[in-house]
C-alpha cells in the first residue's frame, strides 16, 4: 500500500508541550518537512527563542541553540559567520521578534544575514499568560489590555514583515497562514523558497505565519481558526512582499 | 621575537589574534574603540570575521552564537557597554559556553565619564548577570601583562567552558608600551564535540542552552558550574608579591592602580617605612591565599583602588578579621598619585603606633 502520509525526519519523537488548537506544531512539521525535502538536516543550526517555542531546540531534529529572548537573530549572525556553508534558521514568536527583539530582527535584516526567520504571528504574548503584544489587534482584549487594545494610547499593531520589506538586506519576505489547508500548503512553499535562497547564498528571509492561540484568545480552537481568518488577515494580508526576481510589491 | 610599541587596545586585538581568535563582534564605546577598528581590519586577513553590532546587547549575543558554533570569539567595550553585555554573559555562563570579553573600564554609575576607573569590580566579579555563576576575571596591569593573559583567558575559557573576562582600564587601553609577542605553551583543549556545526545525521543533535523548567534539574546544573567553579577556585588563582616580606603596611591593589603603588612603595622605601603589595592579577578567582603570606611585622592592611572601595570587601573575606583593612582611592575617572598613596600610608603608620 502506498505511503501518503508519514512522519518527517526533521522532527525528534518528543511529546510537544503545545496546548490543544496551537498551530505552532503545524509549523514545525512544515520547517522539518522542509528541512528533510532539501535533504539539509545534518547541515542545519536553529536557533529557539523565549515564548511559547521556547523548547523548540527539543522537537527539530537538528542542532539548535537556544537563545535569550529576542536575540535569536544575533545569535544566529554569530553561528553564521562561523558556518557561512550551514542553514541557520530562526524559530521566533511575536512578542521576541516584533518588541523586545525588534532591533535585533531590523540589523540582521538590513545586513542581508544569510539565514532564514520563521516568525510566528498569534496577535498575542502566549507563554507569559496573554499580554498584549505589538501585534495585537485594535480591540483586541489581552490581560494588560483588559478594555482592548486602545490605538490613542499604545500605537497601531505592528506589521513587521512590510517594515522588514523595506530593507534591501531581506531578500525574501511574505506573509502566510495555517489556518486552513490550501494556506498550510503556501506556508509550506514559502517556507521552500526562502529556505533555497538561503541555501543559494541570497540573504535574509522570513515568512511570518498567522497563527491561533486558543487558550490566551479564550476561544476553541476552531472559533480561534475562524477569528484569524475573520480578523487577523484583513490587518495582516497574506503573501509575497519581497523576492529577489523582482517581486516587489 | 623583538618588542613592538603599541597602543594597548590594538595589542588587545593582536593577542587575541595570535591567540586563535576568528570572530569579534563589538559596539563603539571609548575608551576601547581601537580594540573593534583594529580587528575589523585584521580579522578579514586571518580568514575571521568582524561585525559592527547594533548594539552591545546584540553583540554578546553574536557570540554566544560564534561560540556555541566551536569558534575562539571575543567582545570588548568599557563599563555602560559591559553593563549591557551582563545578560549574554549570563547566558554563556548557564549554556557553558567559551568566549573572551575585555572591559576597558570608565568612571559610573551611569554614563559617567570615559577617564580609567575599576568602579566596574563588583559587576565583573560577583556576577552583573542574573543567576548563580562566576567567572575568571583578569586584571593585567601592564600591556605586555594583557597580552600574555589574553591568551590565558583563551585558553582557560575553553578548558572549563566559561566565559572570561579581562579588565583593564583607560589607561591600559589608551597608553603606548613596548611589548612582545611571545610563544606560549597552549594547554591541553579536548575538542569541541559539544558544539554545534550540523549533526550530518551522524550524531544526535547537540543542543546549546541554558533553560532548565524542572527546579532539580536546574538546581543539579548549578550544582555541577559550582564544583567548575571550586576547581578554578583551586587551580586558577593567579597573584603578584611585591616587597612583602618584613613589611609593615601591606597594600593590596590590582591593575593601572598597583603599578601606581610599587612607586609609593619604592618612595616609602627611602623613608624608612616598610610597604608590601599584593596584587591580585586574577579578580576571580580572588586570590585568597596571597593573605596567608603577610608577615607577623604587618600591622596594617590598606587597600587602594580606583573606586570607593569595592575589593576591599574581598580583602576583608582573606583577612577575616586577621589585620584591620583601611581604604584609600579616587574615583570618577580620578587617577591616585604615589604622594597620595604614600600620604594614606603615612597616616595609617602614624595612627597604628
Amino acid at each position: 500500500m502506498a505511503v501518503v502520509f508519514k512522519e518527517t525526519k526533521g522532527l525528534t519523537d518528543a511529546k510537544t508541550h503545545y496546548c490543544p488548537g496551537c498551530t505552532h506544531g503545524i509549523v514545525h512539521r512544515l520547517v522539518g518537512e522542509v528541512l528533510e525535502e532539501l535533504g539539509v538536516l545534518g547541515e542545519t543550526i536553529g536557533v529557539a527563542p523565549v515564548g511559547c517555542s521556547v523548547l523548540a531546540y527539543k522537537y527539530f531534529n537538528c542542532d539548535v541553540h537556544q537563545a535569550a529572548h529576542g536575540r535569536a537573530p544575533a545569535v544566529a549572525t554569530g553561528i553564521k559567520r562561523v558556518h557561512p556553508d550551514k542553514v541557520v534558521f530562526t524559530y521566533q514568536g511575536d512578542g521576541d521578534l516584533a518588541s523586545i527583539g525588534a532591533a535585533e530582527i531590523v540589523h540582521a535584516a538590513a545586513r542581508g544575514e544569510k539565514f532564514t526567520t520563521i516568525f510566528i504571528n498569534n496577535a498575542i504574548y502566549g507563554m507569559t499568560g496573554g499580554q498584549m503584544a505589538p501585534t495585537t489587534l485594535v480591540g483586541q482584549k489581552a490581560t494588560t489590555a483588559p478594555l482592548g487594545r486602545d490605538p490613542k494610547k499604545v500605537g497601531m499593531p505592528m506589521r513587521m514583515s512590510e517594515m522588514l520589506a523595506t530593507l534591501d538586506g531581506a531578500k525574501f519576505v511574505e506573509r502566510a497562514t495555517v489556518h486552513n489547508p490550501a494556506g498550510v500548503r503556501k506556508t509550506k512553499a514559502a517556507i521552500k523558497k526562502a529556505f533555497e535562497m538561503q541555501i543559494n547564498g541570497e540573504g535574509f528571509g522570513i515568512v511570518e505565519v498567522l497563527s491561533t492561540c486558543p487558550t490566551n484568545w479564550g476561544m476553541t480552537p476552531v472559533d480561534s481558526l475562524k477569528w484569524l481568518e475573520e480578523n487577523m488577515i484583513p490587518y495582516y494580508p497574506l503573501g509575497n512582499i519581497r523576492t529577489p526576481e523582482g517581486g516587489d510589491k | 621575537m623583538s618588542k613592538v610599541l603599541m597602543k594597548g587596545n590594538e595589542a588587545v586585538g593582536a593577542a587575541a589574534i595570535k591567540a586563535g581568535c576568528k570572530y569579534f563582534f563589538g559596539y563603539p564605546i571609548t575608551p576601547q574603540n581601537e580594540i573593534p577598528e583594529y580587528m575589523s581590519k585584521k580579522l578579514p586577513e586571518v580568514g575571521g570575521e568582524f561585525v559592527q553590532a547594533e548594539s552591545e546587547v546584540a553583540a554578546i549575543n553574536m557570540v554566544y552564537g560564534a561560540a556555541g558554533s566551536g569558534a575562539r570569539v571575543m567582545t570588548s567595550s568599557s563599563s555602560p557597554g559591559m553593563a549591557l553585555k551582563q545578560e549574554g554573559i549570563s547566558y554563556l555562563a548557564g549554556a557553558e559556553l567559551p568566549a573572551v570579553i575585555v572591559n576597558m573600564m570608565r568612571g559610573g554609575p551611569g554614563l559617567g565619564g570615559i577617564q580609567p576607573a575599576q568602579s566596574d569590580y563588583f559587576m565583573s566579579v560577583k556576577g552583573g548577570g542574573n543567576g548563580d555563576y562566576f567567572m575568571p576575571v583578569y586584571a593585567p596591569a601592564s600591556i605586555q601583562e594583557t597580552v600574555d593573559l589574553i591568551q590565558e583567558a583563551f585558553d582557560v575559557a575553553d578548558q572549563y567552558r566559561t566565559p572570561v573576562m579581562v579588565v583593564a582600564d583607560g589607561m591600559i587601553g589608551q597608553m603606548m608600551e613596548p611589548v612582545e609577542f611571545k610563544e606560549m605553551p597552549h594547554r591541553k583543549l579536548e575538542d569541541k564535540t559539544w558544539s554545534t556545526d550540523g549533526t550530518k545525521e551522524e550524531r544526535k543533535p547537540n543542543v546549546i542552552n541554558s533553560l532548565f523548567l524542572d527546579a532539580q534539574d536546574l538546581e543539579d546544573h548549578i550544582i555541577r558550574l559550582e564544583e567548575k567553579y571550586n576547581l578554578m577556585e583551586e587551580n586558577e588563582c593567579r597573584w603578584e608579591e611585591y616587597k612583602l616580606e618584613g613589611a609593615e603596611i601591606v597594600i593590596a591593589a590590582y591593575g593601572t592602580t598597583a603599578r601606581i603603588v610599587k612607586n609609593a612603595i619604592d618612595a616609602l622605601e627611602k623613608d624608612g617605612i616598610k610597604v608590601g603589595l599584593i596584587r591580585p592579577i586574577t579578580l576571580w578567582p580572588f586570590p585568597k591565599k596571597a593573605f596567608d603570606h603577610i608577615d607577623s611585622t604587618t600591622t596594617n592592611v590598606l587597600t587602594v583602588e580606583m573606586s570607593r572601595g569595592q575589593m576591599i570587601e574581598d580583602v576583608r573575606l582573606a583577612l577575616n578579621g586577621k589585620l584591620p583593612t583601611a581604604f584609600f582611592g579616587r574615583t570618577g575617572g580620578v587617577i591616585p598619585t604615589p604622594a597620595g598613596v604614600v600620604e594614606a600610608v603615612k597616616k595609617l603608620v602614624g595612627g597604628a603606633k
